[in-house]
């Protein structure tokens, strides 16, 4: 044998072992498309993601092409979105809980495309669930709330009285109670997930009726602004509002959706994908806080401890006991609950919240 | 209830509902002619978008307000040239450009949605605003909101006090007679129409410069079409505007409030009060004032007018 | 000086040139748009995206046709009012209404099996709607209420009806308190038409629909009054026809049709209730019906070149990463078009010399 026959056939046998253990090598980039339910603009749910995205982008580089679509309304028209962006793509994320019965039916038309549904529940072979425990989040601006509130009223604007949203009442309310046995927490539902000026509403109503501190569960940055001119607190929603309220922002929930995007894509890029269910919170890094600002050191030391407790699952933001509102028990002493039905479902308020529970 | 808490409520019915009037009163002034403009809503969100781009730049709230004005007529001089000229059905006309201001808004904007600015504030009328509660209530409002006030005496004065008032409206109950007596219909209405515009640029830029410091694409959220049914409410009459854009926005503010105040009613029958108010409300002025003139539609809303010279 | 001269009678040669010449105006516009944001992608690919594939693709189509039905018959109700000048905007609240009852007794019915539940489930549907639009008919003629107003109106409480409904009764016992209905067993889903999509059996209905409307406009005598009171009302009162029955007429048609539509939406594309039930529908049926000069026929065209607007807008969208506002902008400027084109059918354009 010639010499570079040799050479040839080694090199060749070399590339089949290295073939042989790393699988499905694809040269080609895996084709990623994400579905987004509002504007990239609205600096909160979508921003978030899309900033995932471009995390993701970053990491994977030319592994990876990204497709994007906003405003796609949760609707019948949702099913021919996913549907075309199923037939060029290779994993489809689709990132709001109204999506869920079309990409299910996608999904079952397109065996061989992962999907990956934001807030979901259902979870065919080929489709996976992921969500973040914001609730988590609201512990630790709970508790930062209850020890800044002078007024002893926190006001929470409030979209959709859906199990995510209540979670993050209750959260809150827990945590603030603990610090500040003495506080209450208004809501008031503006049913829209984003309208600038009824949340400004919303907002005044609360402060004009005693709220110092808010929260919301909305998407746009009206409320921190009103906040700013009025001179008191809020909280940022899903990303850091701190521009919108240099002196009212105490910290924001930041939703840091990047490393679980760029895990996913890099499974289908690797072959190892498969139907998972991720709620992660703060220990994995999916829930994390702006900078903690406009608050007296040691309420920033508390907030920082309950955030490294939370990151390494010392503490549970519903840990027993609690009551429901009617009275009701809900957790024993040191119990804590469930994924399902208790968290996934919560349709209860916690005792200790005045408001009528919507409905 | 406290008094700094009906303050606050007034100040907050008073933020709810100059948009709806200064909409609505330009509409008032189109429909008066004959013309039916549905383009209200996106009208209104060009004069958002434009009001918050020139304040972002310049930090001038004059020229912004000039923007906004200048930028809601500029997008309804299309519909006035389609409907006048070239003899468009106006509802179709006007249902395009909304769905052309709300696209073309929400695209120019696309740079502005991280950005913010100095919103217009509230001023306080010397020596008037010390007055104890009146002071508060009345005299320390956005200057604004006592702008709209201004323009709705002053369309009650153009159509009521003035010639080219009256020619206006006659136009408005019968286009081809007016022509007959020799008016410029078409040039009546195509300045009817640039009012409106201008009136709904302004109702727009409230938004993004007095009550929310920032741009979001479609944040006018329906504001369009509700004054487009306080015309209607208002029977055509100008001060019936202030009437019905405070009950809508008076009862849209308490609702939230009520909410707050915890009344046990579930908050989307609670939501349904402004709407189902200015209906009921209405009707229930009709049948007060059932033996009185009742000012009704203009005969020629909506229809197009053919000159035959 | 360009001076407009009324044509004795319609030109037929521009009803067909003039939507080619709208659409080659808002071709070239949309070439000016495009060549100035989209840096390295071809206008032609663009083009061709938008206006040709959701023809020639096989997904796309029965999605084009699937989208022009609800377009179609809302359309049709409203032409029939707004040819007698009687203004429903509110088409959106009683398609809302009409979904909401008529999926409810879909879902009153859960798991019950029967050919008889969908005709029951349309009826329900079409009363629904129509009673709600006589809300509006009601108060204009009692109470002189224009209808703008209450049709607008009610559009809002609808859709908030809509949401208390799915948080309450209509809620999906297990669906982790989402407001959201349960989906709709077989007996409640309508049949699909061409297998392997989601072209229903609406779809057929609402062309039928289409050619009864137009024969009923053109033969009988309520399509007469229909005419003659929209173009001259006083004329109309001589003549005997009664006004009030021409309101009844117009808004119960208009609402039974956009209740049905309604119903068509929640059993065929979305196959249960949910909160995105309404979809402007009842909005865009109007640019639909005008576009069409409000004849039944020509609104069966119009409503497929919407439809097609929005299914080639939502792909060129995907392909070339635009946002949607590209879409409205494009939509916008279509209907701009077409109607300033609208113009050459009836009128004759002719350039004179100013005389000195």
């Amino acid at each position: 044998m010639s010499n570079s026959r040799f050479t040839s056939i080694l090199k060749l046998s070399f590339l089949s072992v290295v073939l042989a253990f790393t699988g499905n090598v694809s040269a080609d980039p895996v084709k990623a498309a994400f579905v987004y339910i509002g504007p990239t603009g609205d600096h909160g749910w979508t921003y978030a993601h899309d900033e995932g995205v471009k995390y993701a982008k970053e990491k994977l580089g030319d592994d990876v092409i990204m497709t994007t679509i906003e405003s796609v309304a949760e609707n019948s028209d949702s099913e021919r979105v996913i549907t075309s962006l199923a037939r060029k793509n290779d994993i489809v994320f689709t990132t709001s809980f109204g999506y869920m019965n079309p990409t299910v039916k996608v999904a079952g038309r397109y065996p061989d495309v992962k999907f990956e549904h934001a807030t979901g529940y259902i979870r065919p072979d080929n489709v996976s669930t992921y969500s973040a425990r914001f609730y988590e989040g609201r512990h630790v601006i709970g508790k930062i709330a209850g020890r800044m509130t002078k007024s002893n009223v926190i006001g929470y604007i409030a979209s959709f009285p859906i199990p995510e949203v209540i979670r993050g009442i209750n959260s809150a309310f827990l945590a603030a109670r603990s610090v500040n046995p003495d506080v209450q927490i208004k809501v008031v539902w503006v049913y829209t997930w984003y309208d600038p000026g009824k949340e400004a509403d919303a907002a005044n109503a609360l402060i004009a009726q005693g709220a110092d501190i808010l929260m919301q569960h909305t998407d746009s940055t009206a409320a921190m602004t009103v906040a700013e001119e009025k001179g008191i607190h809020a909280f940022g929603q899903a990303s850091n509002m701190r521009e919108w309220g240099p002196n009212a922002q105490l910290t924001g929930i930041i939703n840091d959706w990047g490393p679980y995007y760029a895990d996913r894509i890099a499974a289908v890029r690797d072959g190892t994908w498969a139907s998972t269910d991720t709620f992660a919170g703060v220990q994995q890094g999916m829930v994390k806080f702006a900078p903690m600002a406009n608050m007296p050191t040691d309420v920033k030391n508390e907030a920082m401890q309950t955030i490294i407790d939370l990151s390494m699952g010392a503490i549970h933001p519903f840990t027993g006991p609690i009551n429901k509102q009617d009275g009701s028990p809900w957790l024993a002493e040191g119990e804590t609950p469930p994924n399902f039905p208790d968290l996934l479902t919560m349709d209860f308020y916690v005792e200790g919240i005045d408001s009528k529970y919507p409905n | 209830m406290n008094e700094s808490l009906f303050i606050n409520i007034i100040i907050g019915i008073s933020i709810a509902s100059t948009p709806l009037i200064f909409a609505a009163i330009g509409e008032l002034l189109v429909e008066r002619s004959g013309v039916l403009n549905l383009g209200v809503e996106g009208m209104m969100i060009v004069g958002a978008l434009l009001g918050f781009i020139v304040q972002f730049h310049t930090g001038s709230p004059l020229l912004a307000v000039l923007a906004a004005l200048l930028g809601g007529m500029a997008i309804s001089s299309i519909f006035a040239f389609l409907t006048q000229f070239l003899l468009t059905n106006q509802v179709a006309t006007g249902l395009a450009l909304t769905l052309f201001g709300l696209g073309f808004s929400a695209f120019a904007g696309r740079g502005y949605t991280e950005e913010t600015i100095v919103l217009i504030k509230a001023i306080h009328i010397p020596f008037l605003s010390e007055i104890p509660f009146v002071g508060p209530l009345i005299f320390s409002l956005n200057p604004l909101v006592y702008l709209a006030f201004l323009m709705v005496f002053l369309v009650w004065w153009f159509l009521f006090k003035t010639k080219q008032g009256l020619i206006l409206r006659s136009i408005g109950d019968n286009h081809d007679a007016a022509h007959a007596i020799g008016h410029n219909v078409v040039r009546y209405r195509f300045m009817a129409i640039l009012f409106g515009g201008a009136m709904a640029g302004l109702g727009g830029a409230f938004l993004s410069l007095v009550q929310v410091p920032i741009w979001g694409e479609e944040m006018t959220a329906g504001r369009g079409w509700i004054a487009l049914g306080l015309v209607v409410f208002a029977s055509w009459q100008p001060f019936r505007v202030i009437l019905g854009a405070i009950l809508f926005g008076g009862i849209t503010v308490l609702q939230l409030h009520a909410q707050g105040f915890d009344i046990r009613i579930s908050a989307q029958y609670l939501s349904m009060l402004p709407y189902l108010a200015t209906i009921i409300i209405l009707v229930s002025l009709r049948i007060r004032l059932k033996n009185k003139t009742n000012r009704t539609v203009p005969n020629c809303l909506g229809r197009i007018f053919h000159s035959t010279s | 000086m360009i001076k407009l001269i009324p044509r004795v009678e319609n030109s037929k040669a521009m009803v067909l040139l003039s939507p080619l010449l709208a659409l080659t105006l808002t071709a070239v516009s949309a070439l000016i748009i495009f060549i100035f944001i989209l840096d390295d992608i071809k206008v032609s690919s663009v083009f061709f995206t938008l206006f040709v594939l959701p023809l020639t693709d096989s997904y796309l189509f029965p999605e084009l046709l699937v989208k022009a039905a609800p377009l179609m018959i809302i359309g049709l109700g409203l032409s029939i009012g707004f040819r007698a000048g009687i203004w429903n905007i509110g088409a959106e609240g009683q398609y809302v209404i009409g979904g909401i009852t008529g999926g409810a007794v879909g879902l009153y019915f859960y798991n019950v099996e029967g050919f008889w539940l969908l005709p029951l489930m349309a009826l329900a549907a079409i009363v629904g709607g129509m009673l709600y639009a006589s809300i509006a008919a009601f108060l204009r003629i009692r109470y002189q209420v224009n209808e703008i107003l209450v049709t607008l109106m009610l559009t809002y409480v609808a859709v908030l009806l809509l949401s208390a409904m799915l948080q309450g009764p209509l809620r999906n016992p297990a669906g982790f308190n989402f407001p959201e209905s349960r989906m709709f067993h077989d007996s409640a889903l309508l049949p699909i038409i061409w297998e392997g999509t989601r072209l229903h059996i609406g779809f057929i209905l609402a062309i039928i629909l289409s050619f009864v409307g137009w024969f009923g406009i053109k033969k009988h005598m309520f399509g007469m009054q229909i005419k003659i009171s929209g173009s001259a009302p006083r004329a109309a009162k001589f003549a005997g026809f009664d006004d009030n029955k021409t309101v009844w007429y117009s808004l119960l048609i208009s609402g039974g049709l956009a209740g049905l539509a309604g119903f068509f939406e929640a059993s065929g594309p979305a196959g249960q209730l949910t909160p995105g039930l309404p979809q402007f529908y009842g909005f865009t049926a109007i640019i639909v019906a005008f576009l069409a000069r409000l004849h039944p026929i020509g609104i069966l065209f119009s409503s497929l070149l919407i439809a097609l607007s929005y299914v080639g807008g939502e792909e060129v969208q995907i392909e070339y990463n635009l946002p949607s506002s590209i879409t409205q902008i494009f939509q916008g400027m279509l209907l701009f078009y077409f109607l300033a084109c609208d113009i050459l059918i009836r009128y004759k354009v002719v350039f004179n010399k100013t005389k000195n």
